[in-house]
């Protein structure tokens, strides 16, 4: 067989023989050093590939600029024929040929069709009661955890202190402390155990005390939950909820205020979902819980308390990537998801004393997106503002102002105007922290804008 | 100690396990050819040196228990039994690789096998294990978890977060730490303040001890020891191995931090030869024997080559499968 001249590193083009260690007529072993190679990097050994005799050096110690993959000695391997090379003899099937991709892919984005698909529809006539989000999401942990053995809920605080913000009340109770576990304040490591957990079969229920603190294990939720199924060739899925209060509170600050939706949407692999009221909040996490892909479940701390009708049946699930047209309308499109909602709703009587009646979208879920409900909203109201919380800069508001004007560029009557958070780190100071995020001027001042109202 | 394995033992069995660590040896050797004539791209992390490491380990392990590792992972799985074909596949980035040509020589998993990865991140596997021996225990099976981790990863905090609640919560978890002297080009004793490596997981109440990993019977024992101890004891236990990797951290490091007289060196220690000799002079397998088993491993990894190339690229419609379930 021939010995060629190996590349060494990926960028490797050709090299130098510096020296052989070998002669010719010399018996050597598989793993035996024969020369050594000078790359643009380092010397480096070059070890036989087989077992057999060294019949002949083809390049002489001391050459210079070799092509990678060139001849530079041949082995006599035993049992082999003179000319046959091992590595040269195989013919590759498989073309090199990258440039028609475009023409031969069949799909050219990800499919999502199995988190549409295999989703009840909130039809049914349930029996409601008034409950709060946090009631809301206690009970569709609750149910799921007497539905399925395999969910287990862990974080900090979430067992014996009943949960820092009293979402896990009363869990450890039901469930008993081999299901309701309380972490050490150890997120990189617990959110590790839990993936882990998931990908041997666990449906882990991961709380983050703030998602702030989800920022501690972000590798993990990143390159250990989200790409595990895709780079195992889909042997490999990771059945886990994230959850926990997302962006800001109330003067809690810079280090404790932040929006991660627009952190986490950006990544393949991920479920983003957030909720605006008890009734969502209810339904989402258990199709979030039931589902077997990680699901990043993003609650906002001021609307623990809201109240809403919410079904008290445990087979009431609200499909992922179905948004809610909350407020129907034909004169302009205003898009929000979890507190923005509610800053919208909170200016529709003053948009309304203008005389627009406007559809508001409520996303719940924020990927996989619900593409078709706001295009075509778009298509009837041809104008558009979105809400969202979290800074403007390369956030998903602005990811989805390209994805409307890509997809209704013909429907539009105006530019699409994006309320976001400021650009600045959240102030502690009561009138300053208003300010940061979006305010009622702003929402109504886009509206304005977008109708030709001012 | 010769004797005591031997009950342990059949020569059969021996002779299987010295038939894993040649197959190792054989295979990263082959990888590390084949990426010399371009046909595997990208990181690429050879084993040799530290077979009797995964092998000593292998002859503790239970068919059902679990094993998950860092991104050095060729040897791993192929000893959990996976056809070195389908792992030469998935180097050479082709369909039939274990991971369909997506994950590469760092991401590869096997369920049936019960081989959880193949981790790119350093440490990150660390606590996945520990999550993995939470499952075993919360399902009541007797199992345990193998978590491998280099001396590199030691000094990364989840490391330490995953030793505590392996302890805290008492889980059945097996740490191995392969330290092989050099985090990519850094020294143990560069990184690491203190002794013994192992001891960063002995003060959260996890036992453990450092041994020869370079001996196939010294790892065999060591880890039957922790096994018994793991299911007498109901805690996890950590095993440092001294071994070394004949290889630089990856194909493109020359090794310039180290003397050829220490490579050298570790070199004269090798497992391989060490193994076969005590075979020979304790056991009294003829030399026959283990030629044989070496040919036909030779022969193997022929047909392997030819098959990871000869195995066509994924097909296109590959990249937006799998993203999600």
């Amino acid at each position: 067989m021939n010995i060629l001249l190996p590349a060494l590193s990926p960028t490797m083009e050709q090299g130098n023989l510096v020296k052989w260690l070998v002669k010719e007529g010399q018996q050597v072993n598989s793993g035996d050093i024969l020369a050594e190679i000078e790359t643009d990097k380092a010397t480096m050994e070059l070890d036989s590939p087989d077992d057999g005799i060294i019949q002949k050096i083809i390049v002489e110690e001391g050459t210079e600029n070799i092509p990678v993959n060139s001849p530079i000695a041949v082995l006599k391997v035993e049992g082999e024929d003179e000319d046959s090379s091992s590595i040269s003899i195989v013919e590759e099937k498989s073309t090199k040929n990258h440039a028609n991709i475009s023409n031969d892919i069949k799909s050219t984005s990800v499919s999502m069709s199995s988190i549409f698909n295999n989703q009840v529809a909130d039809d049914k006539n349930w029996t409601e009661i008034e409950i709060t989000m946090r009631e809301a999401l206690n009970n569709a942990i609750a149910e799921e955890m007497e539905l399925d053995e395999d969910v287990f809920l862990l974080g900090e605080e979430v067992a014996e202190y009943d949960g820092a913000y009293k979402v896990t009340q009363g869990l450890l109770d039901k469930f008993g402390s081999k299901r309701v576990l309380d972490t050490p304040i150890s997120e990189h490591g617990f959110t590790g155990l839990a993936i882990g957990a998931a990908m041997a079969g666990l449906k882990p229920i991961c709380e983050f005390m703030t998602f702030n603190f989800s920022m501690q294990a972000i590798d993990q939720i990143i390159n250990s939950a989200a790409k595990s199924l895709y780079m195992s060739g889909g042997e490999i899925n990771v059945p886990i909820v994230f959850r926990g209060p997302n962006g800001a509170a109330a003067r809690v600050a810079a280090q404790h205020s932040q929006c991660f939706v627009s952190w986490y949407s950006h990544i393949p692999g991920l479920i983003v979902v957030a909720p605006s009221n008890a009734r969502d909040a209810k339904g989402l996490l258990k199709s979030s819980i039931r589902n077997p892909n990680p699901v990043i479940f993003l609650e906002h701390e001021l609307l623990y308390k809201e109240k809403a009708n919410v079904p008290s049946e445990n087979d009431f699930l609200i499909p992922l990537g179905k948004a809610n047209v909350i407020n129907e309308g034909s004169d302009l499109t205003i898009i929000g998801f979890s507190m923005s909602v509610h800053r919208i709703l909170s200016v529709l009587p003053e948009i309304q004393k203008l005389g627009l009646s406007p559809d508001i979208i409520d996303l719940r879920s924020i990927k996989p997106l619900d593409e078709e409900c706001i295009y075509q909203s778009v298509k009837k109201t041809n104008r558009v503002v979105i809400v969202e919380d979290g800074w403007g800069n390369t956030s998903f508001g602005s990811h989805l102002s390209y994805l409307i004007q890509s997809n209704c560029f013909d429907y539009l009557d105006s530019e699409i105007i994006k309320v976001s958070g400021k650009d600045v780190p959240m102030p502690y100071a009561e009138n300053l922290e208003a300010l940061a995020l979006p305010t009622k001027e702003e929402i109504l001042s886009a509206v304005k804008k977008v109708t030709y109202k001012n | 100690m010769a004797k005591k394995i031997s009950n342990s033992f059949s020569n059969k069995e021996l002779l299987g396990f010295y038939e894993k660590m040649f197959l190792i040896r054989k295979f990263e050797e082959k990888a590390g050819q084949l990426y010399g004539a371009g046909k595997i791209g990208g990181f690429c992390h050879l084993y040799i040196g530290q077979e009797a490491v995964v092998t000593g380990i292998l002859s503790s392990i239970q068919s059902e228990d679990t094993v998950v590792t860092s991104y050095r992972d060729h040897g791993h799985i192929l000893a959990r039994g996976v056809d070195p074909k389908y792992v030469m596949a998935e180097l050479t980035g082709r369909k039939d690789g274990i991971s369909k040509g997506k994950g590469g020589s760092m991401h590869m998993f096997s369920k049936a096998n019960r081989f959880y990865g193949g981790h790119g991140i350093v440490g990150a596997q660390v606590p996945i294990g520990v999550g993995l021996a939470f499952a075993h225990k919360y399902r009541n099976e007797k199992k345990i978890s193998r978590v491998y981790v280099g001396d590199g990863a030691m000094s990364n905090g989840q490391v330490f977060e995953a030793f505590n609640l392996a302890s805290l919560w008492s889980l059945p978890v097996l740490f191995i730490i392969e330290n092989n002297r050099y985090g990519m080009g850094t020294a143990v004793n560069r990184s690491a303040a203190g002794k013994d490596l192992y001891e960063r997981a002995t003060v959260f109440g996890v036992e453990g001890e450092k041994i020869n990993g370079m001996d196939f019977f010294e790892v065999s024992q060591a880890a039957i020891r922790a096994r018994d101890h793991i299911y007498e004891n109901s805690m996890p236990y950590v095993i440092e191995m001294d071994t070394y990797r004949y290889r630089g951290h990856s194909m493109s490091d020359p090794a310039t931090y180290r003397t050829k007289n220490e490579v050298n060196e570790m070199k004269s220690n090798d497992p391989l030869i060490s193994m076969k000799n005590k075979l020979m002079k304790d056991f009294k397998i003829k030399e026959d024997e283990i030629t044989d088993i070496e040919a036909s491993i030779k022969k193997q990894i022929k047909e392997v080559e030819k098959f990871s190339l000869e195995s066509p690229l994924p097909e296109l419609n590959e990249l937006f499968t799998e993203v999600y379930l």
